[in-house]
C-alpha cells in the first residue's frame, strides 16, 4: 500500500528537474551591458561583434563577456564606469549604423544561455522605466478612409458620365443624383468600388447611402492598431532602448514600456509624431503643372514628382520583401480595392516611366516667438524609392532595381514607416530606478520571511508531514520561478504579491490532507490505510476550492490591465502548480518513505 | 502540535447564535454602506480611478511638507495634496487633471518640488487621465459580477442551487465589508485592492467550498441528523484546517504588509481584512444561508442519479 509505480515517481523527478533547470537562470543576477542593434533591424554578425570588441580593447575596456542574441550584440561588464564608457566610445564609432543602449544584461553562464533559457523579465515597477499609455484615434482612421471611397465612388461616377454630388458626413457617403433614371447604374458602379460596402436608398428616391459594415470597420481599425503597433515598434528601437514593449491593449490603446528611461519628453515627441506614404509619378520632363521637385533621403536622387497621388499609405495593407520572377530582390506591396483601381488606371497609360515613393511626416515643435512657446506642426516630404514601372498592375505590385538589403529596409519601411491613425497620450508613468530597487528588495525581503514563518509553522504543526509540505513548497515557488521564465512573463510587485499569496494558500492543500489523516486516525484506521484515504478523502475539497480561486483569477486576467494582470497571472500559475506539488509531489515523498512498510504511527 | 482539542463540538449553527451572527454581519454591512454613502467620496480612490497627476519625492533629509505645499501653492498648484509617504524623507504630492502643457508641467512640478533643497529625487512620476479612471472603474465592477456569477454556476453544478445562493451571499459580505472597511477607515484604494477583493472572494469561497465539500460528506454519512446537526459537525471537523490555512495564508501577509513597502501597503490590509471577514463568513454567512433556504440531504441526492456531474472531477 501506499508505493507509486516507479514511472510515476521518475516523472515527478523529471517534472522537478525541468522546473529547476528553467528557474536556474534567474539566480545568476544581471551585469552592467551595453546593447547594439542594427538600426534597419538586419541581424548583426559575429565580425561586427568582434570589430566592436576591437574597439574596446583599444580603448583598454575589458568586456566580461560578450555574444549575440536575438540578433543584437551584448556586451557585458564588471562595473556600470566600463559600461559607460564603452557605450559612449561604441556610440561615438558605430552610432550610424547600430542603436546603442545601455541596459541590464542577466549574468548568464554560455551553458545556461546556449539552452536557450532566459530568466523572468522584471516589470518597471520593479526596473524602472516610463510607461506610456497612447490612444489611437479610430474616428480618423475610419474617415480616412471614408475619403478614399468617397474619392473613389466620385471618379466612378464621372467616369461612367453620371452627373451627381457625392458628400461625407458622419461616417456616411451621400450621392445625391441629378437624375432619378441613373440610380440602378450609379448602385452598381458604387458596389463596384468594393462589394462589401453598404448601400441603402435616400428617402428622395435619387440618392444614395453608403456606409462600411461592421465588419469592414472592425477590419479598419484593426489594421489602424497594427501598423501604428509595427510603427511604434519601429520609433522604440531608434530610440536606443533596450528590451522595449508595445503591446496591444483593449480596442483602441497602445501601451509603450521603456525601461530605464528617465525622460519622457524627448519619447513622447517620436512615439506621437504621424507621418504617411505616397506613391506619385515622377515628371520626367519637369514641364508639367503642380509638378514640385521632392529631396530624396540619403543617397536618393531627388525627382520632379506630378500633382497627383496614386495611393496613399493608409491604402497599404501588406508589404514584404522577397524576389520576383527573374530573380529579382523586389517589395511585394498590397494595396485596397480603392487605391488599387487608381493604381491600376495609373499604370495601364505609364509603362516604362519612373513612379516614386515618397514619405511624409508631420512633426510638432515647439518654436520660441516673442517669448511665448508656441507649437506647430512642421511637414517632411522625402522620395525614399523610385523605380521603373513594368507592366499594368492594381492593387499588388513589386517594386524592382533594388539590393535585397534595400527590399527588405523599404518593405519594413512601408509596413511600419507610417502610422494608420494618429495617437494621443492618454496615461504616462515615470519610475525612478532607486525605486524599483527598493520595491524588489522589499518585495523579495516580504517574501523571504513569510516563506519561513510558513516553514516553520508547517514543521512545528504537521512534524514530518509538515517537512514534506514544507519541500513542496519549496519546489512551488521553484514552478512558479520556472513557469514565468518559460512564459517571459515579465515579474511586477503586484505580481510579488500573488506569490507571496500563493505561498500561503498553497499549504491549504496539504492542510486538508494531514487533517484528513489524522481524522482518519483517530476514527481508528491503520497508519497506512489513513495516509491513503487521507489523500482520497481531501482530493475532492481541494480541486473544489482551487478552481473557484482559479474563476477568479482567470477573471482578474481577462478584464485586468496592469497591475491586476501581473497579480492574476502569478496567481493562477501559483494554483496550478501548486495543486501538482501538494498532491502529487508530497504523495510521492510519503510513498518513498512511509510506504510499502510496516509502521506503528503516522508522524502528522 | 494541535490548535485545537481533537474534537470540537462548538455550536455554530445554534439558532440564537446565527441570530447574534445576523446581527454582527448586518452591523458589518450597514456600517459599511452607511459609510460608503455618506462621505462626499466613497472611497479614497487612488489616481488610478480619478486621474490627475502623482509624484513621489525622495529628499535627502527629512521633509518639510508645509514648505513644499508653500512652494506648490506659490506655483499654481494650490489645489495639490501632501503627504508623508512611509519614510520621513519621501512625499507623496497627489494633483487633479491640469490643463496645462505636460512637458512644461513635468519641468515645473520638478522644479517646484525640488525649490530650496539639493539632492532631491523623483522617484515616480504618473500622469493619468480621468478618462481611464472611469473605464478602469467599470471594468472593476464588471469583473466582480462576472467572477460571482461563474461562481455562483460552478458551486451550483457542483452541489445545489442553494449552497449556491450561500456561496455568494458570504462573497457579497465579504466584498461589502472590506470595501466598506476601507471607506470607514479612509484608507487609500487603488487598483490593487481591487485585485486584493478578487483575491478574497477566491479565499472566502475556498474556505466556503471546503466546508460544503464535508456537508455534503455528513449528510450522506448522518443519515438521521438534521440538516443544522449535520452542519455543525461539518463545520466543527474543518475548524482546525480552516484556521490553520488562515493562520499561514495571514502569516505571509502580515510579513508583505510591514516589509512589502508603502504602495503594496493597501493590497495587504485588502486582503487581511478580506481573509478574516471571509472566515468568518463561510461559517455563518454561507451555511447559514443555505440553511435558511432550508437546504437538506433530499437536495444533494438528485445529483447523485446522474453519477458524471459528480465523478467528473477527481
Amino acid at each position: 500500500m501506499n508505493r507509486y509505480p516507479t514511472w510515476l515517481n521518475a516523472l515527478v523527478l523529471v517534472i522537478l528537474l525541468t522546473g529547476v533547470l528553467f528557474a536556474l537562470p534567474n539566480i545568476y543576477g544581471s551585469a552592467p551591458a551595453v546593447q547594439l542593434a542594427d538600426v534597419d533591424a538586419k541581424a548583426l554578425s559575429e565580425a561586427q561583434l568582434d570589430s566592436y570588441l576591437r574597439t574596446l580593447q583599444n580603448d583598454g575596456i575589458t568586456p566580461e563577456a560578450a555574444f549575440i542574441k536575438d540578433d543584437r550584440a551584448v556586451i557585458r561588464f564588471n562595473s556600470v564606469e566600463e559600461q559607460q564608457r564603452a557605450g559612449e566610445q561604441l556610440r561615438a564609432r558605430y552610432g550610424s549604423e547600430a542603436n546603442v543602449a545601455l541596459t541590464l544584461a542577466p549574468r548568464l553562464p554560455a551553458w545556461v544561455r546556449s539552452l536557450g533559457l532566459n530568466p523572468m523579465s522584471l516589470g518597471l515597477d520593479l526596473r524602472g522605466g516610463v510607461y506610456v499609455l497612447l490612444e489611437v484615434d479610430m474616428t480618423t482612421a475610419i474617415e480616412n478612409r471614408m475619403r478614399s471611397y468617397e474619392q473613389d465612388i466620385d471618379d466612378r461616377l464621372r467616369e461612367a458620365r453620371i452627373r451627381h454630388r457625392v458628400e461625407l458626413r458622419d461616417g456616411i457617403i451621400t450621392v445625391r443624383l441629378t437624375s432619378a433614371e441613373d440610380i440602378g447604374q450609379a448602385r452598381r458602379i458604387v458596389a463596384e468600388a468594393d462589394p462589401d460596402l453598404l448601400i441603402g436608398d435616400g428617402a428622395d428616391g435619387r440618392s444614395l447611402n453608403v456606409r462600411m459594415t461592421e465588419t469592414q470597420i472592425k477590419e479598419r481599425q484593426d489594421f489602424a492598431i497594427e501598423q501604428n503597433m509595427t510603427t511604434l515598434r519601429n520609433r522604440v528601437d531608434q530610440l536606443g532602448v533596450a528590451e522595449p514593449l508595445v503591446q496591444r491593449q483593449g480596442v483602441d490603446r497602445i501601451v509603450v514600456q521603456l525601461p530605464g528611461v528617465q525622460d519622457p519628453t524627448e519619447l513622447e515627441k517620436i512615439l506621437t509624431a504621424t507621418a504617411t506614404l505616397e506613391f506619385r509619378l515622377v515628371d520626367q520632363a519637369g514641364d508639367l503643372p503642380g509638378s514640385r521637385r521632392y529631396m530624396g533621403r540619403d543617397d536618393e536622387p531627388s525627382q520632379m514628382l506630378k500633382r497627383e497621388v496614386i495611393a496613399s499609405g493608409d491604402e497599404i495593407i501588406d508589404a514584404s520583401s522577397g524576389f520576383d520572377q527573374d530573380g529579382q530582390p523586389a517589395v511585394h506591396i498590397t494595396l485596397d480595392s480603392a487605391g488599387g483601381e487608381r493604381m491600376l488606371a495609373t499604370t495601364r497609360d505609364n509603362v516604362g516611366n519612373l513612379m516614386s515613393t515618397v514619405f511624409i511626416e508631420w512633426r510638432e515643435e515647439t518654436v520660441q516667438r516673442g517669448g511665448v512657446a508656441e507649437k506647430r506642426k512642421v511637414k517632411t516630404e522625402e522620395i525614399i524609392n523610385s523605380a521603373t514601372i513594368r507592366g499594368v498592375f492594381k492593387n499588388r505590385f513589386q517594386i524592382t532595381g533594388l539590393t535585397p538589403l534595400e527590399a527588405r529596409d523599404l518593405a519594413v519601411l512601408l509596413r511600419a514607416g507610417a502610422l494608420a491613425a494618429p495617437v494621443y497620450k492618454v496615461d504616462e508613468r515615470t519610475i525612478g530606478p532607486s525605486l524599483g530597487q527598493d520595491n524588489i528588495d522589499r518585495g523579495f525581503l516580504a517574501i523571504q520571511i513569510g516563506f519561513l514563518a510558513v516553514i516553520i509553522f508547517m514543521a512545528a504543526y504537521y512534524r514530518w508531514f509538515g517537512m514534506i509540505a514544507n519541500l513542496a513548497l519549496l519546489s512551488n515557488l521553484v514552478f512558479i520561478v520556472a513557469v514565468l521564465s518559460m512564459l517571459g512573463a515579465s515579474l511586477t510587485l503586484p505580481g510579488i504579491a500573488g506569490i507571496v499569496l500563493t505561498v500561503g494558500m498553497a499549504v491549504d492543500a496539504n492542510v486538508l490532507i494531514f487533517e484528513r489523516i489524522r481524522e482518519e486516525i483517530r476514527d481508528g484506521a491503520s497508519p497506512q490505510a489513513a495516509i491513503n484515504s487521507g489523500y482520497e478523502k481531501a482530493l475532492s475539497s481541494i480541486a473544489d476550492a482551487n478552481i473557484t480561486t482559479l474563476i477568479a483569477a482567470v477573471v482578474l486576467l481577462a478584464l485586468g490591465t496592469g497591475p491586476i494582470k501581473g497579480f492574476a497571472i502569478t496567481l493562477m500559475i501559483g494554483i496550478l502548480t501548486s495543486m501538482f506539488t501538494a498532491i502529487v509531489g508530497t504523495r510521492s515523498i510519503v510513498n518513498l518513505v512511509f510506504g510499502g512498510r510496516k509502521i506503528t504511527s503516522v508522524p502528522v | 502540535m494541535r490548535l485545537l482539542k481533537h474534537k470540537t463540538t462548538i455550536d455554530f449553527l445554534g439558532v440564537t447564535r446565527r441570530k447574534i451572527a445576523l446581527l454582527i454581519s448586518m452591523l458589518f454591512i450597514i456600517t459599511s454602506i452607511v459609510s460608503l454613502f455618506t462621505h462626499e467620496q466613497p472611497l479614497e480612490f487612488g489616481i488610478d480611478f480619478t486621474g490627475g497627476i502623482l509624484l513621489e519625492v525622495g529628499y535627502p533629509e527629512t521633509a518639510n511638507l508645509e514648505t513644499i505645499r508653500n512652494n506648490l501653492a506659490d506655483a499654481g498648484f494650490d489645489d495639490a495634496q501632501v503627504q508623508r509617504f512611509g519614510a520621513d524623507t519621501d512625499v507623496l504630492v497627489r494633483l487633479p487633471p491640469q490643463d496645462r502643457n505636460p512637458d512644461e508641467l513635468r519641468e515645473e512640478l520638478r522644479t517646484t518640488v525640488a525649490a530650496g533643497t539639493s539632492g532631491v529625487e523623483l522617484r515616480r512620476v504618473e500622469f493619468v487621465s480621468p478618462q481611464v479612471g472611469k473605464e478602469l472603474t467599470e471594468r472593476g465592477g464588471l469583473a466582480m459580477i462576472i467572477a460571482l456569477l461563474l461562481i455562483f454556476v460552478y458551486v451550483m453544478v457542483r452541489f445545489q442551487w442553494k449552497f449556491a445562493a450561500g456561496a455568494v451571499a458570504a462573497l457579497v459580505h465579504d466584498v461589502i465589508v472590506t470595501v466598506g472597511f476601507f471607506s470607514i477607515f479612509r484608507f487609500p484604494f487603488d487598483l490593487t485592492v481591487v485585485a486584493a477583493v478578487l483575491a478574497v472572494i477566491g479565499y472566502s469561497l475556498n474556505d466556503t467550498v471546503v466546508a460544503f465539500d464535508r456537508i455534503r460528506e455528513n449528510f450522506f454519512k448522518l443519515r438521521g441528523a438534521t440538516a443544522e446537526e449535520a452542519m455543525n459537525t461539518s463545520i466543527n471537523e474543518m475548524l482546525a484546517r480552516t484556521l490553520i490555512t488562515g493562520v499561514t495564508t495571514l502569516l505571509v501577509l502580515v510579513a508583505l504588509l510591514l516589509l512589502g513597502g508603502e504602495s503594496i501597503a493597501p493590497f495587504s490590509i485588502a486582503l487581511i481584512v478580506g481573509i478574516v471577514v471571509g472566515t468568518y463568513s463561510s461559517i455563518y454567512t454561507a451555511s447559514a444561508t443555505a440553511l435558511l433556504l432550508g437546504v437538506n440531504a433530499q437536495d444533494l441526492l438528485e445529483p447523485v442519479k446522474d453519477p458524471d456531474l459528480i465523478d467528473d472531477l477527481p
